[in-house]
């Protein structure tokens, strides 16, 4: 039984600070949670199943949350992918949904590394020791910029990409992010600037890396005869895919590729549909080398083609063949709690709803794409994808 | 990078051989019994057959780095690298004593250890 179009997303909502020094972790995922079923016209006593990621949410696998919130779920999924956990909630969703296990799911994200200081992309952060992989790599100093800045560096070494290429990336987010208010850079960025920006993790400077920001944001997931119910414009989840890509061994190591290869094939083949029929996509954008990457493993141009694909504004909506990032994306408006995948899902309903700023929204976004990454690129990662049909 | 003492390394049960050759001056690999297969990092079951038939055998401590990365927002910077050795595995590692100008993807580079703070040494690698 094919799971496509077995639910919709009714509800989105992006928590509008960037700062939050005042307000508790669990008073943030509150806010985003009241905003979405808002959005959707539905209440807390509305849901009964509950999605978040162990890893931002205080308290034990979303217990805490639902007792917050007063939820009664009768199905909770604590799945934390990193980043791209939202996206495979919104999977997971569908599947729950499609097999009876609830009827209106609410997922929430919310984090404040702004506020409480954190360097988040230059200071390796050291797991449990337990972790196997932690006293074999955390003494070499794996932040997450270099983690990056190591797929970059061989990217440019196999198949010539440049730092210029890259920065189209930024340059066309900041085009984006110059009409979102919330955006914390709304400045226009030329590539000269980018490259001339200081170097973080060589080779990505500053401007590659993606804005540190507090906030969250949340969804609403439902079955098609409530969906019917709503008065929000129809957009139907048909097409999903999570898969994993780790170091098999140290053996075969390849970073120039993510599990993106694997998800959107997955997510491509639910939907019935090729890369030609995406009108827009948002795609996880930690650094821009992330963005080139995720693009050639979705398919949409040849592995090593990315560079090239990138440059010249083709990533800018009205001007290039595949608009991105609308909002101005993690790298220009916002990555609350170091998590990107919230705010992807979030402009891909946006734009597939046609409420996406009048100056980016693309013009008949009748089918759109949400893609992340999860965990790191240069070690282990999950990569999911979901696509949307406004109805 | 030359002068760094790295912190105490926290080992777990199963990884002591590896900490021990790495205090001799070995860079020790895990290989398995049944499928012949090297990997990195070290564990107790071999993630290519997962037999857990495994045995440590001292690699040659030489290799190439696969990519790098300085790592300008330290104080003091420092080279972040995958190295893939002659047997054909890829470690984490850092790159020392040498010009960070002058590394490249590809370069040789050989094993060197580096003193940990409770008297152990840290496997990196030099260029050749």
């Amino acid at each position: 039984m094919s799971l496509k179009g077995k639910a919709y997303i009714v509800g989105a909502y992006e928590h509008p600070t960037r700062k939050a020094p005042d307000t508790s972790l669990a008073q943030l995922h509150a806010e985003v949670a009241k905003g979405a079923l808002e959005d959707a016209g539905l209440s807390n006593r509305d849901v009964d199943g509950y999605f978040c990621a162990s890893g931002d949410t205080p308290g034990l696998g979303g217990l805490s949350m639902i007792e917050y919130l007063g939820l009664s779920p009768r199905h909770i999924d604590a799945t934390d992918t990193g980043g791209s956990s939202y996206l495979v909630h919104v999977g997971h969703a569908l599947e729950a949904i499609a097999a009876g296990r609830c009827n209106v799911a609410l997922v929430t994200l919310a984090g404040r590394p702004r506020s409480e200081g954190m360097a988040t992309g230059t200071a390796p952060r050291m797991g449990n020791v337990q972790q196997p992989d932690v006293q074999f790599e955390f003494p070499y100093g794996p932040a997450t910029a270099n983690m990056y800045a190591m797929v970059a560096r061989r990217h440019m070494h196999e198949f010539g990409t440049t730092s210029e290429q890259l920065a189209w990336v930024k340059v066309a987010a900041s085009h984006h992010a110059q009409y979102n208010p919330r955006a914390m850079l709304p400045k226009v960025v030329t590539v000269e600037e980018v490259v001339n920006s200081p170097m973080v993790a060589d080779p990505l400077h500053r401007l590659d890396c993606c804005v540190i920001s507090d906030g969250g944001g949340a969804l609403v997931i439902a079955r098609p005869e409530i969906a019917k119910t709503l008065k929000r414009p129809k957009v139907k989840i048909v097409g999903v895919g999570e898969a994993s890509k780790v170091q098999a061994g140290g053996v075969g190591l390849d970073l120039t590729y993510s599990a993106g290869r694997a998800s959107g094939k997955a997510a491509f083949e639910m939907a019935g549909v090729t890369t030609g029929d995406i009108k827009y996509a948002s795609i996880y954008d930690s650094f821009t080398i992330t963005v080139v990457v995720q693009i050639e493993d979705l398919g949409f141009c040849k592995k090593g083609e990315g560079g090239k694909f990138v440059s010249d504004g083709n990533l800018i909506s009205g001007v290039g063949k595949l608009p991105f990032n609308t909002d101005g994306g993690g790298l220009c408006s916002n990555h609350p709690g170091n998590r990107g995948g919230m705010t992807k899902v979030i402009e891909a309903v946006r734009q597939a709803r046609g409420e996406a700023h009048p100056k980016v929204q693309v013009k008949n976004a009748d089918i759109v794409l949400a893609h992340g990454t999860g965990g790191s690129l240069g070690t282990r990662h999950v990569g999911s994808t979901v696509i949307l049909e406004r109805e | 990078m030359t002068d760094k003492t790295y912190p105490a390394v926290p080992t777990t049960p199963g990884s002591e051989s590896f900490w021990e050759g790495a205090k001799k001056g070995d860079l020790k690999l895990r290989w398995c019994e049944d499928c012949g297969k090297p990997h990195h990092y070290p564990r107790g079951i071999c993630p290519h057959c997962f037999s857990t038939r495994l045995t440590w055998k001292k690699a040659r401590g030489t290799g190439k780095i696969y990519t790098y990365s300085i790592m300008h927002a330290a104080k003091p910077a420092y080279i972040i690298a995958y190295v893939t050795l002659d047997e054909g595995v890829s470690m984490m590692t850092n790159i020392v004593d040498t010009d960070f100008a002058k590394v490249k993807v590809g370069q040789q580079v050989r094993a060197v250890f580096k003193p940990t703070e409770d008297g152990g040494k840290m496997p990196c690698f030099t260029p050749v």
